[in-house]
């Protein structure tokens, strides 16, 4: 062995002997304790970092629930129910049942129902359009097409129909993160229960012009006639500034208000086909 | 009356496109390109136009079946990437030599990256780099100007004047001494010289730097910058000792300073975006190239310094700001 | 000659309509008059459905500080106070009024006498000109009596008029610079007495060479009034801009010119106050011109406010087959239209028609980061970076990298090769960064 090598040897050996013991020690006085139930219950959450629960991500969510020692107010939509409960069942606690929520796009103003007005040139950001004008199909309420919430949405569950100019939630990929109601310049997209089944109904127009502005705009408006209003006997819909809405948590699913609409505004998803009704001749739409 | 258009302002647009600008550098090549095909025959010729056709092919081709975007072949930047490569290597490399490169240059130093304006090197240098270390021999060997000749094989090969210095300094010979065995400076200005197909004539790539100063496709920041930095330095050494350093004034005119300076340097995508940000560049290009040049193993080093300083673009961008309004408060 | 030093775009100047005399326009049979015509707090209507008002009587109060006050511009009765499409398409409240003859308020002197003398003390100028409801006739709209009002612990020192017209296109301002120079002047010296300075600096590009004669030959019997010739540049009109060249004197980021001493109006808004306070006239018409390489006739029209836009396009000649574009303002800062029968406000500068081929954007490429933005832009920005860190979200770097000092002039998406619609998106990183700092405020 010459001596360039013996020197090698000793001189890196004790620079990395020096090392690991100043490493020791700078771990030892800056050693963060953390409780160990953090990464217990982090494990049990998704990790998906949607923000869905209102906070930072799941190592933020995890560290606020082990501080509170309660699941109260805590919820994660992607993991669900299933979730709360194996976070429950790690902590001790009682997890408190929540019902399923999905995103619903609640505008229905297609290129055919609502036809373009004018041509939009620029940057193809709804935000930025929303600020600048009332939207290709004039209405100033409705969808403006240009995909905020598709490139907001984390789970794929979102496209853009290339036909009608709206976008489109896959319910099965869907996890009610909320990501595409706070892209949404207008609050189009709002959270709904998922029902039984999937099975929803929901008012698809959010316009609170008076009836007949708001038609010119768009054949499927609502024209805030009320007749859905009327017809239900749950007192689940309320009609405010020309604009009727349906109360998910009162709605009972009977689908009466689908069938008066004169617009045809009130949407109902994943029933099964209607009965055709003979009533006066006429077979009810469906 | 057709549908009326709602854009946000402005509503007026200045004439300037991606695809002009691309046009103008590669017409400003034109005199470059001319001087090569006059000192090194068809050989450049058919050179050139392989390297082009494939760069255009492997976009096309990355474009299409890859990236599946919207076709950008004919922008023009593809054609001033394959003039670039083809001006950057001896107008005896084989032909299937500079197809790699291209697709080196395409592929390697542009495409991946997400095409056009996302690539952080400069492409053709990208591939002139792998060439030059991939085939060395082939790289390195470089035919002596003859006036035009469809001549393809039996050409003369003799070393560049870098070479020549390098060599005959480390050697330990006196600079007059060697001095004598390069061309002489007005040869040299007009590109009677070894060295790749487009460096040769400075007095040529002089004139289409000057062209694209004039259309503004360039700012004189990093031109300026470099050779004046080059020309510095130069001097310096020179001033110390001018029996083993030569003058500042061969470095300018010599290997690929005209063409790197001008064309390769100044590549919008990869150099700096404020003027500052620019003259800093530039100097440090300059710097690199003349370290590379008289410290360094290769003769040449102007490939290398502007990549290495392509590599620190980012870094100038995030903190040379261009000067601000209403920062610097001077009331009178 | 002067101009300022940062950045500038030359777009063609094609002025049209500079040697069209302004004429009168016709009174429409009904005109929309929006209760919101100016930055700040919309005003209140004080009339009724069904009310007879005469022409100049108020009809709305603008009772917040920033504000102004709406008068009717015709005479004739209410028939209602309703949302109408603006220009943009979004609603806004406004007052309909059918308009019967042309009765105008006793108080209004409407002869054409030149009223030089002004004994009013600076308070009650700036009172009239409040009551009056002048705003900045530029196109921003800002309420003028605000900037009027001399900021306690500031001084103003010089009173700058912005006679530029640095907006492609647009003529009216030389056109008022032309035929109501002498009145303009009164209205300069007026605002001098209520600013409390000795100086006034009247600014035009010397593409208007005729005015920059005119109102030198006039202002030489005006003490304290000077003329400017400036270099023609775009933004030479943006107020910052418009004090560095006349002054050499940079507003320090996110102040207002006060801090520098000085005070900018428009010439529009100098006659408008001289109409105001002399004359008793409140703000009710404006010049318009309406243009456009395809148009019959360019013209520059006195309006009266709420007349519809289609009723100037009518008197221009009409709307030509092949446009593509209609634009409420200049060509580098206007509003799109996307519907012809919004009114004409006190902002509406211009009425620009474009044809088909020249409506469209530039074809979209990626960044190719020649960084002609950052050249052209006038308060050194960085245009490329700020609109993709808008488009990315990141609200504070938008913030620390100062995009709240853009003017929004546009020069960087007239210039950008690649066609990015970097405005667009800096408007968006604006808007959020105003939100963030706004909830910052109210922490």
């Amino acid at each position: 062995m010459n001596e360039i090598t013996l020197y090698s040897v000793i001189s890196l050996g004790s620079i990395g002997t020096l090392a690991a013991v100043i490493l020791y020690f700078v771990a030892q006085k800056f050693k963060v304790i953390e409780d160990p139930r953090i990464d217990l219950v982090e494990e049990k959450l998704p990790g998906a970092n949607c923000g869905g629960c209102g906070l930072a991500g799941c190592r933020a969510l995890a560290e606020a629930i082990v501080k509170a020692e309660s699941l109260d107010g805590f919820s994660c939509p992607p993991g669900g129910n299933a979730a709360m409960q194996d976070i429950a069942k790690v902590l001790g606690l009682v997890a408190q049942e929540s019902d399923p929520m999905i995103a619903v796009v609640r505008c229905n103003g297609s290129r055919e129902n609502s036809p373009p007005k004018v041509k939009y040139e620029g940057a193809m950001t709804c935000q930025f359009a929303h600020s600048l004008f009332s939207g290709e199909g004039g209405c100033p309420f409705g969808c403006l097409g240009y995909g905020d919430c598709v490139v907001a949405c984390a789970f794929d569950a979102m496209y853009m129909d290339e036909k009608t100019g709206l976008p489109v939630i896959l319910d099965d990929k869907c996890v009610a993160c909320g990501a595409c109601v706070k892209a949404c310049p207008r609050n189009i997209i709002e959270m709904r229960k998922k029902g039984k089944k999937d099975r929803r109904i929901f008012v698809s127009c959010i316009n609170k012009e008076k009836g007949g502005p708001a038609k010119k705009n768009c054949a499927v408006a609502c024209i805030g006639c009320g007749k859905c209003v009327k017809e239900c006997k749950f007192d689940a819909i309320v009609l405010e500034n020309n604009l009727a809405y349906i109360d998910f948590n009162k709605c009972t699913l009977c689908r009466k208000c689908v069938i008066v609409c004169p617009t045809n505004a009130i949407h109902e998803l994943n029933f099964p086909p209607r009965k055709v009704k003979t009533e006066e001749g006429t077979p009810a739409e469906a | 009356m057709s549908l009326l258009t709602v854009s946000g302002s402005p509503h007026v647009y200045s004439k300037e496109s991606v695809s002009k600008i691309m046009y103008g550098v590669i017409l400003s090549l034109v005199p470059a390109m001319l001087v090569s095909f006059y000192f090194f025959g068809l050989s450049a010729i058919l050179l050139t136009l392989t390297a082009v056709v494939s760069c255009m092919a492997f976009e096309f081709i990355i474009q299409k079946y890859l990236i599946k975007g919207p076709m950008t072949v004919f922008d023009g930047s593809a054609i001033i990437t394959g003039i670039l490569l083809a001006f950057n290597v001896p107008s005896s490399l084989p032909l299937w030599m500079i197809v790699i490169g291209s697709a080196v240059a395409i592929g390697m130093g542009k495409m991946t990256f997400g095409g056009l304006g996302k690539n952080p090197f400069n492409p053709a240098l990208v591939g002139r780099v792998f060439l030059l270390i991939s085939f060395p021999v082939d790289m390195t060997t470089w035919p002596k100007p003859t006036e035009f000749s469809t001549n393809l094989v039996d050409v003369v090969s003799g070393p560049t004047p870098l070479a020549v210095i390098k060599e005959g300094v480390a050697a330990g010979r006196p600079v007059s001494e060697l001095m004598a065995e390069v061309p002489e400076y007005v040869q040299m200005l007009f590109g009677n010289m070894g060295g790749s197909i487009g460096e040769i004539s400075a007095l040529a790539l002089l004139i289409g730097g000057i062209y694209m100063l004039i259309r503004k496709i360039i700012t004189w920041h990093i031109p300026v910058a470099y050779l004046g930095s080059v020309m510095i330095f130069g001097g310096i050494l020179w001033f110390v000792n001018p029996e083993v350093y030569i003058d500042p004034v061969f470095h300018l005119i010599t290997g690929g300073m005209m063409l790197g300076a001008l064309y390769m340097a100044t590549d919008m995508v990869t150099s700096p975006m404020s003027y500052k940000g620019m003259i800093i560049f530039g100097i440090g290009c300059g710097i690199l190239t003349m370290v590379i040049r008289v410290f360094g193993a290769y003769p040449e080093g102007v490939s290398f310094a502007i990549l290495i300083m392509n590599a620190f673009v980012p870094l100038i961008n995030t903190y040379v700001k261009p000067k601000r309004f209403g920062e610097v408060v001077k009331n009178g | 000659m002067k101009t300022f030093t940062i950045g500038g775009v030359h777009p063609p100047e094609n002025k049209l309509s500079k040697d069209a005399a302004i004429v009168a326009l016709e009174i429409p049979k009904s005109v929309s008059i929006p209760i919101s015509q100016h930055l700040g707090v919309p005003a209140v209507p004080i009339v009724e459905k069904g009310a007879k008002v005469k022409t100049g009587q108020l009809i709305a109060k603008g009772e917040a500080f920033i504000s102004a006050n709406i008068h009717s511009s015709v005479s004739g009765t209410v028939s209602k106070i309703d949302e109408v499409i603006d220009t943009s398409g979004y609603k806004r409240k406004a007052v309909i009024i059918d308009v019967e003859g042309d009765e105008w308020e006793a108080e209004i002197d409407r002869t054409a006498d030149l009223k030089k003398e002004c004994n009013l003390t600076p308070e009650e100028i700036i009172k009239k000109v409040n009551e009056k409801g002048i705003v900045g006739m530029g196109g921003a709209t800002f309420p003028s009596h605000v900037k009027l009002i001399v900021p306690k612990g500031k001084k103003a020192e010089v009173l700058i008029i912005n006679g530029v017209e640095c907006e492609p296109y647009l003529t009216s301002d030389h056109r008022v610079m032309l035929e109501r120079a002498e009145e303009m002047l009164v209205g300069i010296s007026i605002q001098m007495k209520a600013l409390g300075v000795e100086k006034a600096i009247i600014g035009i590009e010397n593409n208007k060479p005729d005015a920059i004669e005119h109102v030198k030959k006039i202002a030489a019997n005006y003490k304290g009034i000077t003329v400017e010739a400036l270099k023609v540049k775009y933004p030479q009109g943006g107020e910052k801009q418009l004090i560095k060249a006349l002054i050499n004197r940079e507003v320090p980021s996110g102040k207002l010119p006060i801090e520098v001493g000085a005070v900018v109006h428009n010439v529009g808004t100098a006659l408008a106050v001289y109409e105001a306070v002399q004359k008793n006239k409140p703000l009710i018409e404006r010049v318009v011109t309406v243009t456009g390489v395809n148009v019959a006739k360019p013209s520059n029209f006195m309006v009266r406010i709420g007349t519809p836009v289609s009723a100037l396009l009518e008197a221009a000649g009409g709307v030509p087959e092949n446009t593509g574009k209609v634009v409420n303002g200049g060509p580098m800062m206007g509003k799109a239209l996307n519907n012809l029968e919004a009114p004409v406000t006190k902002g509406t500068s211009g009425i620009l028609l474009f044809p088909q081929v020249a409506s469209s954007r530039k074809p979209l490429h990626n960044c190719i980061r020649c960084g002609k933005c950052i050249t052209v832009c006038c308060m050194g920005l960085e245009p490329y970076f700020l609109a993709v860190l808008a488009e990315k979200n990141k609200v504070e770097d938008c913030e620390s990298n100062r995009i709240m000092d853009c003017i929004e002039c546009g020069s960087c998406l007239y210039i950008c090769p690649s066609g990015r619609p970097l405005l667009d998106n800096m408007r968006v990183g604006k808007s959020k960064v105003g939100q963030l700092m706004r909830s910052r405020a109210s922490n």
